[in-house]
């Protein structure tokens, strides 16, 4: 009996963890847009989260109202989503460039609460019963004793394979070096030729896509779908973002990653309550140990 | 026609009238100075000439193209490129990745090619690869190709900046104080390499200096700028031996 009972415990704990470390994936995601435009941009786009929504709602209505394939639907979000991020960015971020920062910021909460309303208007208030796009079956462990669920696999895979190309992407490409310039200083990037304005572009419409993504991953796992879905994940998705460093890639992967498990093992063995509270608990205590976050680089003013 | 033709360019900064009346003409193949005193307008006339800031008088024609009020990639496009007074590369990045951030627009591939590896991905970047290493070795820098460019020495950080700008296929050359903070032997080095992109790529380069040894030693014409206006313009020895320059750098 002893021997049973320590063997579930231990299955029940990697099911924990491994749930974590998908909802870490989908916050890694997410967190990638936030990071990315605040490292070309240095701005917080805060209707990133909303965002995740749009493509959610775009995925249902292809899938659902449409009958078209999941793949097929979420390419179409995809682009749906790049289209509308470039959007935003052109129609309510350009005209803000060289603006105080506090503007940006309160404009990026504005365009939040338009999509938020849009939704509201367009879909209504009622939550949408999500289908799950991922329908290969689960996997089984141990004669039973673990279930993965096929979405947890195909989330975490996905997650891992879109940061190793965003990270090839901007290591090794022109317009990945054309970002990375303009985040180190926009003035001599211009001066060497390169469009900030383009590049900016292209950075937001990376970050939306993957944004699409990570919004058909997250209404799949969790298959409900309102005008407020996206913005729980997008502020955790930021603070994962800052957590791991914001402006560095790698930090916004880690920063979700651990973030998904702290939730996750928090709400299984302390409280589900108060797992919220422990995650931003642990965001101010890595802040006031290390307020670049575990990546993230001291700037130095200049002299 | 000269290849930089600016005439009566000017600029005030709220009731501060920073560059007034300023006239240059540079030939091609030119190495042209540009000296004065602290604070009398140099950097702000590489600046209007590369359109950091806009000229509120006066035309710049580089090379029968009219660049006044231009936007900033639009005249790199046109054939300016510049280096700055306090280094400004991109210092996180590799030093085979800053000058190809100088090829930025000398080669093309789609972002989608870029994130699906297509084939042009490949022989385009192959390409880029070959020019910036060649670059690199026209500088002697090849060795130093995957170093971060924050880790390089001073010197050969100058070189790199000069190396990047040259990246962009300018037709002109601004340097801004290229001599600066470099010891006696570093200027030396210095001088051969900026007579050397000269005689190499038969360049045009206008560059600010307050050495004046390095300015004597290598620039055919002077302008000296005081308060903003031209003090004297002319062939090197005779401007430095005008009383009003003298005066200009010396005091009474």
């Amino acid at each position: 009996m002893y021997g049973k009972g320590w063997v579930w415990d231990c299955m029940s704990f990697l099911a924990h963890l491994i749930n974590g470390i998908s909802l870490g994936s989908v916050y890694a995601l997410i967190a990638l847009g936030y990071t990315m435009v605040y490292g070309i941009a240095k701005m917080l786009n805060f209707a990133h989260g909303d965002v995740i929504m749009i493509g959610g709602y775009v995925v249902f209505v292809a899938v659902s109202g449409m009958g078209l394939s999941p793949l097929l639907s979420i390419l179409i979000s995809m682009a749906a989503c790049t289209v509308l991020g470039v959007t935003i960015e052109r129609v309510a971020y350009r005209p803000l460039r060289g603006a105080s920062p506090l503007a940006v910021l309160i404009t990026a909460i504005g365009v939040s609460y338009f999509l938020q309303n849009i939704a509201l208007l367009v879909f209504g208030s009622d939550t949408k019963a999500f289908t799950n796009v991922v329908t290969l079956p689960n996997l089984v462990l141990f004669d039973g004793e673990l279930v993965i669920k096929s979405v947890t696999i195909v989330t975490v895979l996905v997650s891992i394979v879109i940061m190793a190309g965003l990270s090839l992407f901007v290591k090794k490409t022109k317009i990945g070096r054309a970002m990375t310039a303009v985040s180190e200083d926009k003035g001599a990037a211009q001066l060497m030729g390169i469009n900030v304005n383009g590049t900016i572009a292209v950075t937001f419409a990376i970050g939306s896509a993957l944004a699409a993504v990570a919004g058909v991953l997250l209404c799949s796992a969790y298959p409900s779908l309102t005008p407020y879905t996206g913005s729980m994940p997008g502020i955790k998705a930021f603070v994962a973002a800052v957590f791991g460093g914001i402006g560095s890639i790698p930090g916004a992967f880690i920063g979700g990653i651990l973030l998904g498990v702290i939730e996750n093992l928090s709400k299984a063995y302390i409280s589900s309550q108060l797992a919220d509270a422990i995650v931003f608990s642990i965001l101010i205590i890595v802040l006031l140990v290390k307020p670049t976050g575990l990546l993230g680089k001291k700037v130095q003013e200049k002299v | 026609m000269a290849l930089l033709e600016v005439k009566n360019l000017g600029i005030s900064f709220g009731g501060l009238r920073a560059v007034n009346a300023f006239n240059i003409s540079i030939e091609q193949g030119q190495l042209y100075g540009l000296i004065g005193p602290n604070g009398a307008g140099k950097t702000t006339i590489f600046n209007l000439l590369t359109g950091v800031y806009r000229p509120d008088a006066g035309s710049i024609i580089l090379d029968g193209m009219n660049l006044t009020g231009k936007r900033t990639i639009d005249i790199c496009k046109a054939g300016m490129a510049r280096t700055f007074q306090n280094i400004r590369l991109f210092s996180d990045m590799t030093v085979l990745d800053n000058v190809k951030v100088g090829l930025h627009n000398h080669y093309t591939y789609s972002t989608l090619e870029g994130i699906f590896r297509l084939p042009r991905y490949f022989t385009v970047e192959k390409e880029m690869n070959e020019k910036a290493l060649e670059l690199l070795s026209v500088f002697g820098l090849e060795q130093y190709a995957d170093y971060k460019a924050a880790n390089l020495p001073y010197g050969q950080q100058r070189k790199l900046e000069i190396a990047r700008a040259m990246a962009t296929a300018p037709k002109l050359l601004l340097l801004d104080e290229p001599a600066a903070g470099m010891n006696p032997n570093e200027t030396k080095e210095l001088m051969d390499t900026i007579q050397f992109v000269r005689d190499h790529f038969h360049m045009t380069i206008l560059l600010i200096e307050h050495d004046m040894k390095l300015v004597s030693g290598i620039c055919e014409k002077l302008t000296v700028l005081n308060f903003g206006e031209v003090l004297a313009q002319g062939a090197t020895q005779e401007v430095l031996n005008q009383p009003e320059v003298i005066t200009a750098y010396l005091g009474e």
